[in-house]
């Protein structure tokens, strides 16, 4: 299947752009980022809080493959329902600095809508950090499993 | 050999990135590289040494001389690194899609 998401990171900033077309009216698109419940289906997180309005804050927790659990949460400072939201986001027990979230939702037709997401980090190499930690953590998961079929077989 | 070496810090460098450009095109040796640059000999010899750890360039003995050379399948993992940061998000995307699609669905 073609991806339909995309994703900027020019080189040198300290930014990326992520870009997607859904095949969602607008109202529809909006309220997944504000219902707890389909946030938490979509995601794959529990949702500890989520307040949807400026000065309002959010927690999240996520449970990986091993048990672990990590916490995220940040603060919401613009809340314009169907259009936008600005916030922070924060990996807690992690050294990567807070990260500063722009959402715009966008109407292109009744049934389809636009979601452009600005991510701004503290630095270039933070950028560069959070952009391979899938890659990373790919590579552990994938070693991970090697280790279990070799620990199986003996 | 530091075998801990990573290939994004190798290529953090911008004088490592020129030498990428360099011998892209051709093999060259330490000597011919060198020549392209206003640091010290040493220095580069550092730079390739970095590069040859990390398996992006690649040794070749030809008679007396050592000629360096692009490693394409290594440089071919870095041009991919960001694709599981993609695919990440592609995959939560999709989901939010189906979900969402499923909701107008159940209310009709």
């Amino acid at each position: 299947m073609e991806r339909k998401t995309k994703i900027d990171a020019e080189d040198g900033k300290q930014e990326i752009m992520i870009t997607r077309e859904f095949d969602l009216p607008l109202e529809l698109l909006f309220k997944a980022y504000v219902e707890p419940e389909i946030v938490e289906q979509w995601m794959g997180t529990k949702v500890l809080k989520l307040e949807s309005k400026k000065h309002g804050s959010w927690q999240f927790v996520t449970t990986d493959h091993q048990g672990n659990k990590h916490d995220f949460n940040g603060v919401i400072h613009e809340f314009v329902p169907n259009q936008k939201i600005t916030r922070t986001f924060e990996m807690e027990n992690t050294p990567f600095p807070v990260q500063l979230e722009y959402l715009e939702f966008e109407k292109l037709t009744d049934n389809t809508s636009k979601l452009t997401i600005q991510i701004v980090y503290k630095s270039i190499s933070d950028r560069d950090q959070m952009l391979k930690l899938p890659f990373a953590q790919g590579i552990n998961m994938a070693h991970n499993r090697l280790q279990d079929i070799f620990t199986k077989q003996k | 050999m530091n075998l801990r070496r990573d290939v994004f810090q190798a290529i953090a460098d911008p004088t490592r990135r020129a030498i990428l450009v360099l011998v892209a095109t051709q093999s060259m040796t330490a000597g011919a590289i060198a020549s392209n640059f206003d640091t010290a000999r040493p220095t580069v010899s550092k730079h390739l040494q970095i590069l040859t750890e990390c398996e992006l360039l690649k040794q070749e003995q030809n008679g007396r001389e050592i000629y360096y050379h692009l490693n394409p399948q290594k440089i071919k993992e870095i041009a991919d690194f960001i694709e599981p940061f993609c695919n990440m998000w592609d995959d939560r995307f999709n989901k939010l899609e189906n979900i969402m699609k499923n909701y107008t669905s159940k209310k009709q």
